[in-house]
């Protein structure tokens, strides 16, 4: 099975600059640079290559609505979101953690392709030895020439979850507070200090050299018709070996948990997260779904990060939901309205049917808010709130059921 | 002509113009869309998400403030659809007000009370208990902060920031937790932070001075003009007369910024806001002679008087030794009355109507202008500042000291407070002292006779503003007492001179 950013990993060294081009390293970047502009954008249109920090925008069509330098005159830049904060998700901190060259390749093929000068990797600010790495890393890069006449710089996270989300990433770049922005206008056009941005996950970037390197019908053949390449999904949960896999786009649910071990201690699967906890559940009928982007919105989930977060029998679902509303409740940003109230009270009913407080009717409100709040905020967050914990209660309503009864008098 | 944009809301075609969202073409053809964020003049942030509404073809829910119309475009903001979404983010943000509309002074004039009624009028689905937070904090001289009343629709963070360009308010924390506060070690002091009373849609941010003082609801309002500079900003009076008992027993309760593109937008500064708190104090009722034989007249006594008084005096000097001393807050009618009883009739030639050295104060870029006096430009238009010039306090006090002048008549002006101690010795070497004004200050004490005036919000008027607009304003309050316009004591001033054969 291809594997493209896993392949080398068995190599201990590397994160380092010399192991990393003995592998072949930079190799798409001096090919990349030889090209012209729109060839390199027609292959990466070809190779359908999606934005792989969970919103699945095609790449190439991200870099190709970067106004031009003819229109709009001045900086542009290209930010790298390693603010990777969804639970479930930690591809992002293993390929930093290993292959940090990757990325700044990725990287400078993409300012190459939008013409930027400056580069900046936006680091999670939990993400300590990472930010060593990639600080190393950029200075080995740096002294061997490879940057040319680009600069890239870090900047690091000060650990809110909304961060993760592009344009409160540019906010919290520009020293504000992270509240997302409201597009458009959309970063390509007004992004970084009002400058044409593109902002790319980490995964997304360092896929680029691939593209690159082997032709993007070669990358886009390994996936699905819309989604292509492979995909690392980081497995969690109750199954015996947690860890990243990188499998082809495409693959079924059913795959990725068994190259993970399966569920642990032989008990039965009860439920699938296949994105991260801001993604609907899926259930063990549901195990056959291809996993691409496509896949899983046809469950009336999403791909999202590839955060596979297996459940067994033994999990009860109104904790699950408490769980993951307390973290959203905890991370919403409060800039809108029913993101900020909504979130807070779906945790305060939540916690109430833990405890044993839950009447009936708390499930016609937890349903009805819940629509109230998806589609109606500014960013997923909110949309999010409203979600995940309906999709819980459609799919395991005997758990909520139990937890909420009807009660008489 | 610049192009407009006709667009469907509600059944009803409304013309946009060009860059005018959905929301703000509503606004002002007089269709209200529920909104808490927008402000005409803070932006449309879109984070309160009351004001979504349908659009014909589209798959989710759009904001109007941020929603550009196009032409044809089919909105719909009372649709059922639309209303459940606006009443949805309404359930949103009551879900922590502590409802405490019995002791809020927002009350009767709450943007949460209002869509309630209008939109709202749901049973509570709430069983838990509310998110507390800070109550009650005085954050500067004017505003008093309830954090958990605030709905974070940022206009305040907005206005200091884009205002009044002080940054002392922030958004401290994260989502149900975080709470507006200033910035630590700061005051919420600047020139215009009474303005955050008016932009704040709730409770959250209220005026002290008003706090606690009367109801809104029995609050008569009237369309006046500020007289504390000569901007003139467009205001609304609040009078509680309806419950005297409210309020301390005073009449003026607050005044409130009018709406006015071409002069004050939204706002008005602090020095005219809260200037008239003594509205009431030390007013003049009675029309007085004072002295050994004082005793209270009625006007035509008094005029007569004064016509009489005047008569014995030029008899022996020179009629130019009567100076007339005017403030610069009489109305364009009362500079026409002033104009024909002084300048035209008694032919004198000594005025000063230059502000009192406090009444010339800071200026800023925004509304505020140093002559903190109103309607010089109106008497420059009847001559004075003109061809009229203005004595100074400095050469009127010369002239009454080497005798030149043996008269003063005093129009809303305390020489005294001017002057100080040695003022005293000046006004008593006076032959004939008249003051006329709505309050008495220091120098209504020493008059021979003493006439009543209304204040400015006691009468119909007009100011003319620096830029030369003419500005009206309207009677608010009664009278008190025997007070009269200044034009109409002047006239009938000068009744008594033509009566008295004088002129």
């Amino acid at each position: 099975m291809t594997k493209l950013l896993t392949a080398h990993f068995h190599e201990p060294r590397l994160h380092e600059l010399e192991t990393y081009r003995g592998l072949g390293g930079y190799e798409g970047l001096k090919k990349a640079l030889a090209m012209g502009r729109e060839q390199l954008m027609e292959e990466m249109k070809k190779s359908n290559l999606r934005g792989l920090g969970g919103a699945g925008f095609p790449a190439g069509m991200k870099w190709s609505t970067v106004t031009p330098e003819a229109k709009d005159p001045g900086p542009r830049y290209v930010v790298v979101n390693c603010d990777e904060s969804e639970p479930g998700c930690f591809k992002d901190r293993v390929l930093v953690t290993r292959a940090p060259h990757a990325l700044i390749e990725g990287l400078l093929i993409a300012m190459h392709a939008i013409d930027a000068k400056q580069g900046f990797i936006f680091v999670r600010g939990e993400y300590q030895v990472q930010y060593r790495i990639l600080d190393k890393a950029l200075a080995e890069a740096r002294s061997a020439g490879l940057l040319g006449e680009r600069s890239i710089d870090l900047m690091r996270g000060a650990g809110a979850y909304i961060s993760g989300l592009d344009t409160a990433l540019l906010e919290t770049m520009e020293g504000k507070k992270a509240w997302p922005r409201q597009p458009p206008p959309f970063p390509t056009a007004k992004g970084l200090m009002g400058r044409p941005t593109v902002v790319n996950n980490v995964e997304t970037l360092c896929m680029v050299p691939h593209v690159v390197l082997k032709g993007g019908d070669w990358f886009a053949a390994l996936g699905t018709p819309k989604s292509g390449g492979t995909f690392l999904f980081s497995v969690s949960g109750h199954v015996a070996k947690p860890g990243v896999y990188e499998f082809p786009m495409g693959t079924p649910l059913k795959d990725i948990i068994a190259a993970a071990g399966g569920v642990k201690g032989g008990r039965k699967l009860k439920a699938v997260i296949p994105g991260g906890v801001s993604t609907p559940v899926m259930t063990a009928e549901e195990l056959d779904t291809p996993m691409d982007f496509e896949g899983p919105r046809a469950q009336g989930s999403f791909l999202g990060a590839g955060g596979v977060i297996v459940l067994d029998e033994t999990a009860d679902m109104v904790m699950v939901a408490h769980n993951i509303e307390r973290f959203l409740a905890h991370e919403s940003c409060g800039q809108c309205t029913p993101c900020r109230q909504g979130s807070y009270w779906y945790e305060r009913i939540l916690e109430r049917g833990l405890s044993g407080g839950g009447v009936a009717a708390d499930l016609e409100t937890l349903q009805r808010t819940g629509e109230d709040m998806t589609g109606k905020v500014i960013c997923a967050l909110g949309d999010t709130v409203g979600v995940v914990t309906r999709a819980l209660m459609k799919k395991f309503p005997e758990d909520f059921k139990a937890k909420f009864p009807e009660r008489r008098g | 002509m610049a192009k407009t944009i006709r667009f469907t809301l509600d059944g009803r075609t409304v013309e946009a113009r060009e860059g005018e969202t959905v929301l703000e073409a509503a606004q002002r053809c007089g269709l209200r869309i529920p909104h808490y964020c927008w402000h005409q003049a803070l932006g449309n942030p879109g984070n309160c998400r009351m004001c979504n509404v349908e659009v014909e073809g589209a798959a989710k829910p759009m904001v109007s403030c941020r929603l550009q119309p196009k032409e044809g475009m089919v909105v719909r903001s009372a649709a059922p659809a639309a209303r459940r979404w606006q009443r949805a983010a309404l359930e949103f943000h009551l879900v922590d007000h502590p409802l405490d509309c019995p002791v809020c002074d927002q009350s009767g004039e709450c943007g949460l009370q209002d869509y309630y009624m209008d939109i709202g009028r749901y049973p509570s689905s709430l069983r838990d208990d509310k998110w507390h937070m800070g109550k009650r904090m005085p954050i500067g001289p004017h505003i008093m902060l309830d954090q958990e009343r605030c709905i974070m629709c940022t206009r305040c963070t907005r206005f200091v920031s884009t205002v009044s360009q002080s940054h002392e308010l922030g958004i401290f924390g994260r989502g149900h937790s975080q709470v507006v506060d200033v910035v630590p070690g700061r005051s919420l002091d600047n020139p215009y932070s009474g303005c955050l009373a008016d932009i704040c849609p709730v409770g959250a941010l209220t005026d002290r001075d008003f706090r606690f003082q009367v109801r809104v609801w029995y609050l008569d309002e009237a369309e006046s003009v500020c007289p504390g500079c000569s901007r003139l900003c467009s205001i609304w009076a609040h009078t509680s007369t309806r419950r005297p008992w409210h309020n301390q027993g005073r009449r003026l309760a607050r005044l409130k910024p009018r709406l006015d593109p071409e002069v004050n937008g939204p706002w008005i500064c602090d020095e005219g806001r809260y200037g008239f708190a003594g509205f009431d104090s030390d007013r003049l009722g009675r029309v007085l002679r004072l002295g050994r034989d004082a005793a209270e007249l009625p006007w035509d006594a008094a005029c007569d008087e004064i016509a009489v008084a005047w008569h014995r005096v030029v008899r022996h000097k020179k009629p130019e030794g009567l100076a007339v001393v005017a403030s610069g807050a009489l109305s364009n009618q009362d500079w026409a009355g002033f104009r024909s009883l002084f300048v035209d009739g008694l032919r004198l030639s000594r005025f000063l109507f230059a502000p009192e050295p406090d009444q010339v104060g800071a200026e800023d870029g925004l509304l505020r202008r140093r002559d903190k006096v109103p309607n010089l430009a109106g008497g420059r238009a009847f001559g004075f500042g003109a061809e009229i010039q203005s004595l100074t306090w400095q050469t009127l006090a010369e002239q009454i000291e080497q005798g030149e002048v043996w008269g003063l008549y005093v129009v809303d002006r305390d020489p005294l407070k001017v002057w100080g101690e040695k003022g005293r010795a000046l006004l008593e070497r006076l032959d004939l002292l008249v003051y006329q004004g709505p309050r008495k200050g220091l120098t209504g004490e020493l008059a021979r006779f003493r006439l009543p005036a209304t204040a400015w919000l006691e009468e119909d008027g007009e100011f003319t503003d620096f830029q030369g607009r003419v500005r009206g304003y309207r009677r608010a309050l009664e009278p008190l007492g025997q007070a009269r316009p200044d034009w109409e004591i002047f006239a009938a001033i000068e009744a008594a001179f033509h009566g008295g054969g004088g002129l």
